[in-house]
């Protein structure tokens, strides 16, 4: 179980995608964010519960709805802010955007703005690990929408046929831009779907942080131990449209309502903290207002930094060989 | 009446074999079904099953017979209640080498197009590249051989270096490219993939962002079409979209373009494919020596690289120089032959049509100067300005298709850089604007061959 330190990281944790993602959307608005971006926000529990339980050197990847995953990854909000609003100071120096970024040093692979290529990629970021013979695992985040793209179940093939380690994190968020899991999909349950290569699967509460927590470790255990792939299906919801431009009308208000008034992630764990005397309204406010000033400097850095120069058009094309 | 037992063609692009074994000798009884003989081809030993029933009469070649061509007669076998000194080699069979063809499927001669099998390789006008030292020594090796050498040599240099790919490991390649690297290096760094290039292509890409260096095979260039999407939107584009991040040092490798008699879904050429898009590298060596040099240098390269191969150029042998680390640069085309009067630009297998058409054009008076680009992307422009200026005039020639094309590329620079310099308006020679078809006559017209080149040579030339 973990303590207190650790609970308030992840109410932390939770809270900054929150609050980064609502900025985020206020940014796009103003005109100052452009093209396609896609909020986490619903979301915030699946990936601040897997990555509590990656180690140093693990890597992870995910597809175009990225920047919880890069907050969770340790990235600064000011690189992503930055990158949002197309900026020298972002993480791809402007040149990436909302869907592609990436960051080497924190191990985060992308940011892909195709759905379902990032499973093959975290495949192989496992066979490297295979291959260099250590014990890390790589985390392939992806949604119920790419979880029908083919090039899924081929790289589900491969990690299955090699016990490469590697783990599978269906983001279920119920909608694929604007088509519901059952209009799409022949077997609904997600993490049955590696059944036919044998990968064990489980569905898991992808609303409560400590629920995803305790499931990663169990699944990231095995991986590690040499067992092979593992898929988990975090059923979870995404409380605005497909992408910013997206009015979200497939479902109704009130659904988005009651999953927001009933299985928040955020607000459960708060509960949680408060009910069980682990913290107080008073302490959970300051790291609202911290939190907010990390965003609000963030918003800033990402107008107060300069445009790429436009030498930069023609670098990074090639590498120097 | 005898049975005659041919030499039989064990792939689309066999011509001849060796006849390495008999298992069965003359006086046996032959059975439908029963392995008669054992043939080689440059690559792999097959086994002859006999069709017909009978007595094996008459062995006409013997085992361990080399350069036996396909179709020509290599047993009779009486039939039953024949006897066999009834058997014998009638003139007709016995002058069987490879069977007649109909007329309009004729074997294409020196200066056919096409498939050219009849006529000698040219001799290379300029064999040496300024990177081989003088007096340095030559070792006639296949184009396949000097693949493999490039991956083996590479591997050992590099414990990053691995291949994978469709039936690489233990079938020793398709093409037996990878030959005998299972053995050497293991099945760590020999990968066999199932039948999946999406997901391989992709999962190289993942192996290629963690570090590694994979050597991805594709078994055609035709079956990558299923990966392109991981090799344009993943490899190529990243290090861009990272702001310089995520380096993708990766190599896509395996034959392009027509092979033999395979149709339209497996005779594709991508150059222009591939060309066209920023963030690769692309290659398409012809000879041995630039196979392997250019090979070593992909692998080095820090950068995905797409490398051309050509099934038809695979078994073609040429001189490679005996050094330990023979490596060309990327981007830099080769002169192979010196002219003044028209320039003649090609790549992989076209280079060699372009040098027959060269050697026929000298006999007519016109001298053709013959740049092998070797690099696609980046295209080395420069030499080929640098010619155009001293001949005033280029046939751009490739095998695939003309519209949007390597050679439309071409000319569009040559308009564009060297516009004064024109005596004549840049011609192109290239694949008939259609999908490849089977029958023979008609893949022969779709196909540029020497014939094409000779005939653009002499328009822009202005000579009938």
């Amino acid at each position: 179980m973990a303590n207190k330190d650790e609970l308030l990281r992840y109410y932390r944790d939770m809270l900054m995608i929150r609050r980064f993602e609502e900025k985020s959307g206020q940014l796009y608005g103003m005109g100052l964010i452009a093209g396609f971006c896609h909020l986490y926000i619903g979301q915030e529990a699946v990936v601040v519960g897997v990555q509590s339980e990656l180690k140093e050197g693990d890597q992870i990847v995910t597809g175009y709805r990225d920047h919880g995953h890069m907050l969770a990854a340790g990235m600064e909000a000011n690189g992503v802010m930055a990158e949002l609003t197309g900026r020298e100071g972002g993480y791809s120096r402007g040149k990436g955007g909302s869907m592609h970024m990436f960051s080497r040093e924190k191990n985060f692979y992308g940011g892909h703005g195709i759905v379902g290529a990032q499973v093959p990629i975290g495949t192989g970021l496992a066979f490297a690990n295979r291959y260099r013979g250590n014990d890390n695992v790589s985390v392939a985040y992806f949604g119920d929408g790419a979880a029908n793209q083919g090039q899924v179940y081929e790289a589900f093939n491969m990690a299955s046929l090699w016990k490469l380690p590697v783990l599978y994190v269906i983001e279920n968020n119920q909608y694929a831009m604007g088509t519901a899991v059952e209009r799409a999909s022949a077997e609904t349950e997600l993490h049955k779907r590696g059944i036919s290569f044998e990968i064990p699967g489980k569905e898991v509460d992808g609303m409560d942080v400590l629920k995803v927590k305790a499931e990663a470790k169990a699944a990231i255990e095995k991986i590690r131990a040499g067992e092979g792939p593992y898929i988990l299906e975090m059923k979870t919801y995404r409380y605005r449209g497909h992408s910013m431009s997206d009015p979200a009308k497939y479902r109704k208000r009130e659904e988005v309502d009651d999953i927001r008034s009933h299985r928040d992630p955020i607000e459960g764990l708060k509960g949680k903290l408060l009910k069980d005397g682990i913290s107080t309204e008073d302490e959970l406010k300051a790291i609202d207002k911290e939190i907010r000033a990390i965003v609000n400097k963030s918003a800033e850095f990402a107008q107060s930094s300069p445009e790429p120069d436009p030498s930069e058009l023609w670098t990074d094309v090639l590498r120097e060989g | 009446m005898s049975v005659e037992i041919r030499m039989p063609a064990l792939s689309p692009t066999m011509e001849e074999g060796t006849l390495a074994k008999w298992l069965k000798k003359e006086g046996d009884t032959v059975t439908s079904g029963d392995v008669i003989a054992e043939i080689e081809t440059d690559k792999a030993t097959m086994e002859v099953e006999a069709v017909d029933e009978g007595i094996l009469a008459k062995i006409l070649v013997p085992e361990g017979s080399s350069g036996v061509k396909v179709n020509a007669v290599i047993a009779l076998m009486a039939e039953e209640g024949e006897e066999i000194s009834d058997v014998s080699v009638s003139t007709d069979a016995a002058a069987a080498e490879p069977a007649p063809e109909p007329e309009s499927s004729a074997p294409a001669e020196s200066s056919g197009v096409g498939h050219n099998w009849a006529g000698a390789r040219p001799s290379l006008e300029i064999p040496n590249d300024p990177e081989i030292p003088e007096g340095a020594t030559f070792t006639s090796t296949t184009v396949r051989d000097a693949l493999r050498d490039a991956m083996a040599e590479e591997m050992r240099r590099d414990k990053d270096v691995f291949v994978m790919g469709e039936e690489v490991a233990q079938y020793q390649g398709a093409y037996k490219v990878t030959r005998e690297l299972l053995q050497e290096f293991g099945d760590k760094r020999v990968v066999d993939t199932p039948i999946t290039e999406h997901g391989f292509a992709g999962l190289g890409v993942g192996a290629a962002f963690a570090g590694l260096k994979p050597v991805v095979e594709f078994m055609t260039f035709n079956f990558a079409m299923q990966a392109i999407d991981q090799i344009i939107n993943s490899a190529a584009k990243t290090l861009y979209m990272s702001g310089g991040q995520m380096g993708c040092p990766i190599v896509f490798r395996g034959p392009n373009g027509a092979a033999s008699r395979v149709g339209a879904q497996h005779s594709q050429d991508y150059s222009a494919w591939y060309g066209h898009v920023p963030g690769l590298k692309v290659i398409a060596p012809y000879d041995a020596a630039d196979a392997k040099a250019l090979l070593k240098a992909a692998i080095r390269d820090p950068n995905p690289v797409v490398f051309l191969e050509h099934e038809l150029l695979y078994g073609e042998s040429f001189d490679v120089p005996d050094l330990d680390d023979y490596v060309l640069p990327i981007g830099k085309a080769k002169v192979r032959r010196i002219g003044s009067d028209v320039t003649l630009v090609a790549h992989s297998r076209m280079v060699g049509f372009a040098l027959e058409a060269a050697n026929a054009l000298a006999e007519q008076g016109i001298d053709a100067e013959v740049i092998d680009l070797r690099t696609i992307r980046p295209l080395d422009t420069e030499t080929v300005l640098e010619s155009v200026r001293k001949t005033n005039r280029i046939v751009c020639c490739e095998e695939g298709w003309g519209r949007f094309g390597v050679g439309s590329e071409i000319a569009s620079v040559v308009v564009e850089e060297a516009f004064d310099f024109l005596d004549a308006p840049p011609a192109r020679v290239h694949q008939k604007d259609v999908p490849l078809p089977y029958a023979a006559n008609l893949e022969k017209l779709s196909l540029a061959g020497v014939e094409d080149i000779i005939e653009a040579a002499k328009k822009v030339c202005y000579v009938d």
